[in-house]
């Protein structure tokens, strides 16, 4: 059974990387094979680092308010490397009707303020190939 | 009345506190707690060295602390109505918050502005936009804290040139620049350039604002970000009070004479859930700076000790879950900070952990304020805690902790070197996973979290930013730049490039560059030119 790679990222200006580097830890602790970009990417950037590492998952994390901008312009460039085999996740300050638009546009989790770590990782093993 | 009998009970509080299994940690403080206190030294007496108890005579009988809460969205013309109704509902100062791309240095326009205009504060691309912003309000009588590091120098030209359109003279100006740099690296993350040439230009405000603004902080050193991001009360003091070794250190060997600039230093902090521990966090770290800029800077005015500072209940602290009870936590922690002898404070509003917070909630942060500081009575008596066992016990220990955090930075060879070596991030890091280890296995509990949850729908947030907000910014952009003057701009950017290449203080020809309507993305284009991106 093919172990599942993840990589976690911060996307747009926002550096609030509090959520995104405690899951960072966790998903070391659960002995599973993480990457972490740093802030400050681009849609673009985050998924070409995604298929320059193989990985299966990623995580993208957001507190600005950006998500309904900035999730789209993700899905499209997966889509222009024929990449929407990579499940897409996303954490941050989400409201709940954006939620659904996200989930609706493919997010397959989304992690709010007060989530627990045994969430993710949850999902992750249960992503396995 | 003093009797043999309390001596007596004294000496057995001694015996009592060796016994340890009948007293677990930090149930009981006693004097053996405070064995070596002296009240002179340690202490003293408000508005006196070390500062302890405060940093005026009579606190808060004298001024009461400045009510500002930070708010800022969409555009310059609905921040400026926010801000015209908190004025209205009696807040005491202004507190702006800028979004992503201002504080990194690209206009409203650019791409990687894309999603984030007007999010997470208002856009200012030029002096325009700024001009909008501070519509109606009086800048000779308020006085406006701009929480912008990066792009800070860009944005007090601006602040500098509007005040000047409406006939004020810069040394009649109030306010606080964040100007923090350092920090950002850390946690907060708006840094544009390496941390050298980014201190190069605080010094150059520092210098600035020393000659011509005696009014103006020209700093507000920073442990909130940090705090937010996972620190330790401790290690909050002490990742500040390196930062803050770092900034004294730069512009003492840019030739500027301590007295003259340490007096306007200022700092922020985090007030955060545990209510004793917070109020003796900021009483040690009145002591630790006195000290610091005392006996190693040997500062000689008295102004130049005094540690001010401006404080905000924690945002990590907020629930998405049952937001109401959000009012009762700020509350909580608003307290901690006044009886904590806070300068000026921010509360913040129960929706934020779901998004900006509303005009209603905004309100309601403020009317906690004026809660506490009319119907409390908290505010009628200096230090009200200052001589208990448990209080200053906990104050001398959070020195000495962050007196050992100063250390260790300094043994990397100060806060930059630290930073090189991502020493600070990953102590936060760690602080803040162990946190997260103690919320889920319930060894802490967050009402409404992890224990006494109920379910229940989210109250629908309303949207405050909307398209149309986006589409008037980024208009107005491009009417400004057909209808000012481009030779001018021109000259003032290239007069700003020369400046920068010849190493004079940049702040003079800044304010030319935004008179002459030069973007703030331009601006900043000089400067990444120049000093080149930290990644």
């Amino acid at each position: 059974m093919k172990s599942p790679k993840i990589l976690l990222s911060k996307v747009g200006l926002d550096g609030h990387d509090r959520g995104v580097k405690v899951i960072f830890r966790a998903l070391q602790d659960a002995g599973i094979d993480v990457f972490y970009t740093g802030i400050r990417n681009t849609p673009k950037s985050i998924v070409e680092t995604a298929i320059d590492k193989k990985v299966d998952i990623i995580g993208v994390s957001i507190l600005s308010g950006a998500h309904l901008d900035l999730f789209p312009k993700i899905f499209q460039e997966l889509s222009k490397r024929n990449a929407q085999n990579i499940v897409v996740i996303a954490g941050g300050i989400i409201p709940d009707k954006d939620r659904i638009i996200l989930e609706d546009m493919g997010v397959e989790l989304i992690l709010g303020p007060g989530s627990e770590t045994d969430q993710i990782v949850a999902f992750i093993k249960n992503n396995r190939g | 009345m003093k009797s043999k009998e309390t001596d007596r009970e004294y000496q057995s509080f001694d015996n009592y506190q060796s016994d340890e299994s009948k007293l677990s940690e930090g149930l009981l403080y006693t004097q053996s707690d405070i064995k070596n206190f002296n009240p002179k030294e340690d202490l003293g007496y408000p508005g006196e060295y070390p500062f302890t108890r405060g940093v005026r005579e009579n606190m808060y009988k004298g001024r009461l602390w400045t009510m500002r809460q930070y708010s800022g969205f969409a555009s310059p013309e609905k921040s400026n109505q926010r801000y015209l109704h908190l004025l209205k509902q009696g807040q005491t100062g202004l507190s702006v918050a800028f979004d992503l791309p201002t504080q990194t240095g690209y206009d409203s326009d650019h791409d990687l502005a894309f999603g984030e205009v007007g999010r997470a504060g208002v856009p200012i691309s030029s002096l325009l936009d700024m001009e909008i912003l501070l519509e109606q309000i009086p800048l000779d009588q308020i006085s406006i804290s701009m929480t912008i590091n990066s792009t800070a120098c860009i944005l007090l030209a601006m602040y500098i040139a509007v005040a000047d359109k409406q006939g004020i003279k810069e040394n009649n100006l109030r306010g606080t620049l964040q100007n923090d740099v350092l920090k950002e690296y850390i946690s907060r993350g708006t840094y544009i350039f390496p941390p050298k040439s980014a201190m190069k230009i605080t010094t150059d405000i520092f210098e600035y604002c020393s000659k011509n603004m005696p009014l103006w902080n020209s700093i507000s050193i920073g442990g909130y970000h940090m705090r937010e991001a996972g620190a330790t009360a401790s290690q909050e003091l002490g990742f500040t009070f390196s930062n803050a070794i770092s900034y004294v250190r730069a512009a003492v060997e840019a030739g500027l004479d301590i007295d003259d600039f340490a007096p306007r230093l200022s700092f922020f902090f985090a007030c955060q859930n545990d209510f004793f521990e917070e109020i003796c966090k900021f009483r040690a770290a009145r002591r630790i700076w006195a000290k610091i800029m005392k006996n190693q800077f040997e500062a000689k005015s008295p102004k130049s000790w005094m540690m001010r500072f401006h404080c905000q209940t924690a945002g990590v602290t907020l629930t998405a879950q049952q937001p109401d009870n959000n009012i009762v936590r700020t509350t909580i922690q608003a307290l901690a900070a006044v009886l904590g002898g806070t300068q000026s404070l921010h509360v913040n509003s129960r929706d934020e952990a779901l998004a900006l917070p509303t005009e209603q909630s905004a309100e309601i942060s403020l009317r906690t304020q004026q809660i506490i500081a009319h119907e409390s009575g908290v505010i009628d008596t200096v230090d009200p805690l200052g001589g208990s066992y448990f209080i200053e016990s906990k104050t001398n220990q959070l020195e000495k902790e962050a007196l050992e955090y100063i250390d260790r930075v300094e043994n990397f060879g100060g806060a930059v070197n630290g930073i090189r070596n991502n020493f600070q991030s990953k102590e936060i890091e760690s602080s803040a996973y162990l946190h997260q280890l103690d919320i889920e296995s319930g060894r802490k509990i967050i009402v409404g979290v992890n224990k006494y949850n109920s379910l229940g729908d989210q109250e629908i947030q309303k949207d405050q930013i909307n398209i149309e907000d986006n589409i008037r910014q980024i208009d107005r952009l491009k009417k400004i730049k057909l209808d000012r003057d481009s030779n001018l701009v021109k000259k003032t950017l290239e007069d700003l490039n020369f400046a920068v290449k010849n190493n004079h203080n940049v702040m003079p020809f800044l304010i030319e560059c935004v008179k002459s309507y030069a973007t703030l993305g331009e601006i900043s284009d000089i400067l990444r030119n120049n000093f080149g991106e930290y990644v």
